[in-house]
């Protein structure tokens, strides 16, 4: 009799989920599934609101990352206005949104992973977690609590709010920065960088504790971000490129607003979050992950053909030698690749505001609709994330389209987590430590799950009763 | 101008004759607050907010369109008016669809900063989420939202009677009301609006606003109105 165990719910991670581990009749894993259980309806209710707006609507989709919503929103906002924004706003635009790499991914890793990476997978559940942190490593966390904090920092002093700031606007952003701003984001950079020094070296320092970890969490799959035209690191603009797990370019630059001709979205009916796939290699079929690509800091170290900056350039080297030269491919070191982006971002900012230029004050372009299309496209901190709206002549939206980071990386989660619950599951009992590394295999993608089911939707509710053996000995359904 | 005595809260003050309850009270200190009412446009007493107790009166009275006394006595704060403005206030916020957080009049909202100031910070009425209009955006500088309007009909006022346009105007009765341009027509197909913005102004909530206006971007000025009345009283155009 084939059996389930669940997990649930899913802890450490942005929004709601539970983990369903199917096992066979001779007691192997069949497949785990990462459920998103969240229903929202943003796709839906934006339709009829004036376009301009949208990004003060759609930043309120997460409380983490309002910053990536808010300028997939602008972006979008920018094509229906047909205008290309003063060259400043677009620097402060880039400001404003490595700040939030900054704050996110040193949420991720310092509160959200570092208890499974510092601790390690067995530690007491009851202390493994950032106040478990604090009392063995207090230095390691005052700093990450520190870094996230000055990330949100730059973005107040820059939009006057840390979060659902509605400051970005569709033509540019409403007030520059002036001088005191600047000096005030400056003399914050050193400290980021001595932090982020620190959670590199420890981090490095880690792998070896994790052989078993990063084997389990390697496959094949392809990767999607995007690049700049040069090929380099890219977090605001630039074009979408899809590789190969050998390095391979498949596509090298797809214009923005052709990305559906790349990318599709399936449904399952267990799951509210979309599996999109790579529709050149479809049809979708979730067994065979066909068309699976990754997203996030990952899939764009793997992407780009160089970072641009010099520490980061040196630390993606030492990288890529963690792979095949090229390409990375153990979803474990998702980590790794996230810490280089905040030392990217650092570097980014501290180069940005160093021109005078970015002190003027021609901030925003005017314009009215002069497209009924707008396709925003940026990288948030999880992966790609495209806002595409449809709007009457009068700009009121006629139709969203919403695909979030996390969404892109639905396959690859599912994927994780079958592959660590056949490593790590035991005939059917269940330890703490294999627990986490299931959850820990989904926080390696630090999934917004709040943000990645924003659609609408519906999901058959399905009540299980598990006898405590975990065989399933009643079900009822509906829908 | 002769001056008449009014006891208002207890405390004798004085008032020019002619004058309504609520210019006697703001006259002598007492705050009442107001939605429908604007300085420089006539006041309807739509809106119950200012609505006072009046010794010898068998109902409340609407202070703003009251004419004050000689020798009347005017309660403004008891218990019961304090507990009907806040219900007056978790009406009109049932009645359409108010969401603060993302409304371009955030911060500059005159029904969100008399909530904050009664205390209002829920409703406890069922939130009657009507299908309302489409928002028009038609027009060349202004947009209309029917899901923030409170039926104040300032813009109607202000339209008529400082403009003279009178493009506004309610269709409708009850909560059913909605604010039409000309007989009900897109606002972009209007010839009688002359785009003067004096509507948009005077609209105490998002409901009106300036096309484009992103979240909690809309700042109101309704100094003109003053400025206009005045003039007119004091003949200041009289070449005219």
């Amino acid at each position: 009799m084939a059996t389930m165990l669940r997990i649930e719910p899913v802890t450490r991670i942005e929004g709601h989920a539970k983990v369903s581990i199917y096992l066979d009749d001779s007691g192997a894993v069949s497949e785990a599934r990462l459920h998103v259980v969240e229903f929202r309806a943003f796709e839906k209710f934006c339709v009829g609101r004036p376009f301009y707006e949208m990004p003060g609507i759609t930043n309120r989709i997460c409380g983490i990352c309002p910053t990536s919503h808010a300028l997939a929103s602008v972006k979008a906002g920018d094509a229906i206005m047909g205008v290309a924004i003063p060259p400043v706003a677009e620097k402060l635009r880039r400001i404003f949104n490595w700040a939030q790499y900054i704050q996110s991914h040193a949420l991720s890793f310092f509160h959200l992973s570092a208890p499974d990476l510092l601790l390690g997978f067995d530690h007491d559940p009851a202390t493994r977690n950032v106040m478990g942190l604090i009392q063995k490593f207090p230095d390691v966390a005052r700093k990450g609590i520190r870094l996230r904090g000055m990330g949100q920092e730059i973005i107040r002093i820059l939009a006057d709010k840390s979060i659902h700031q509605a400051w970005a606007v569709p033509g540019g952003v409403r007030q520059p920065l002036n001088a005191e701003k600047r000096a005030a984001i400056q003399a914050m950079l050193p400290e980021g960088f001595e932090t982020i020094g620190l959670a590199l070296e420890l981090l490095k320092k880690s792998f070896a504790q994790f052989a078993d970890e990063l084997t389990t969490y390697d496959f094949p799959s392809l990767f999607a971000g995007l690049v700049t035209h040069e090929g380099g690191l890219e977090h605001y603009d630039g074009l979408l490129r899809f590789t190969g797990s050998d390095g391979t370019l498949i596509e090298a630059g797809v214009a923005n607003e052709r990305y559906r001709d790349y990318i599709e979205e399936a449904s399952e009916d267990w799951s509210y979050l979309k599996f999109p796939f790579f529709k050149p290699h479809g049809p979708y079929n979730r067994s065979e992950s066909a068309g699976m690509y990754r997203v996030g800091p990952l899939a764009r170290l793997n992407v780009c053909d160089f970072a641009g900056t010099p520490r980061a350039d040196e630390e993606l080297a030492s990288f890529r030698k963690l792979g095949n030269g090229r390409t990375v491919t153990s979803s474990f070191h998702y980590h790794y690749a996230r810490l280089i982006e905040i030392l990217f971002a650092l570097e980014k900012i501290a180069e940005t505001l160093d021109d005078d230029e970015i002190l003027d004050d021609w901030v925003r372009a005017e314009a009215g609709v002069n497209r009924l299309k707008g396709i925003g496209m940026v990288e948030a901190p999880r992966g790609t994330l495209i806002h595409d709206y449809s709007v009457d002549r009068n700009g009121i939206i006629t139709d969203v389209n919403l695909i979030v980071s996390t969404g892109h990386n639905n396959l690859a989660m599912n994927r994780t987590i079958t592959n660590i619950a056949r490593k790590y599951l035991q005939g059917d009992s269940v330890t703490e430590g294999m627990l986490n590394r299931v959850e820990h295999g989904i926080r390696a993608y630090d999934p917004c799950l709040s943000c990645s089911t924003h659609a609408v939707g519906r999901m058959p509710l399905v009540i299980r009763v598990i006898s405590p053996d975990g065989s399933v000995v009643q079900e009822f359904s509906r829908g | 101008m002769s001056v008449i005595t009014v006891t208002i809260n207890g405390i004798e003050g004085s008032a020019p004759a002619g004058a309504t309850l609520l210019e006697a009270c703001r006259q002598n200190g007492v705050e009442l607050p107001t939605l429908c009412h604007l300085e420089g446009l006539t006041p309807i007493g739509a809106c119950r907010l200012c609505l006072v107790q009046v010794e010898g009166a068998r109902r409340l009275l609407p202070a703003c369109v009251t004419e004050a006394q000689e020798g009347m006595i005017i309660q403004t704060h008891t218990e019961k008016l304090v507990k009907y403005r806040k219900m007056t206030l978790e009406l009109l916020l049932s009645e359409r669809n108010h969401i603060c957080s993302v409304c371009v009049a955030n911060g500059s909202c005159e029904l969100r900063t008399l909530c904050a100031q009664l205390g209002v910070d829920h409703s406890r009425f069922e939130y009657r989420c009507p299908d309302l209009p489409p928002i028009d955006t038609s027009h060349e500088r202004n947009g209309l939202d029917h899901n923030r309007c409170i039926s104040c009909t300032r813009c109607i006022r202000a339209c008529d009677q400082v403009e003279g346009a009178h493009t506004l105007d309610m269709e409708g009765r009850g909560i059913e009301n909605r604010v039409i341009i000309d007989m009900h027509q897109t606002w972009g197909s209007s010839r009688t609006c002359t785009k003067c913005g004096k509507c948009v102004n005077v609209c105490p909530t998002g409901t009106l606003f300036w096309k484009g206006s992103t979240v909690a971007e809309m700042e109101k000025e309704v100094g003109f109105l003053q400025w206009i009345r005045g003039g007119r009283e004091k003949k200041t155009w009289s070449y005219l």
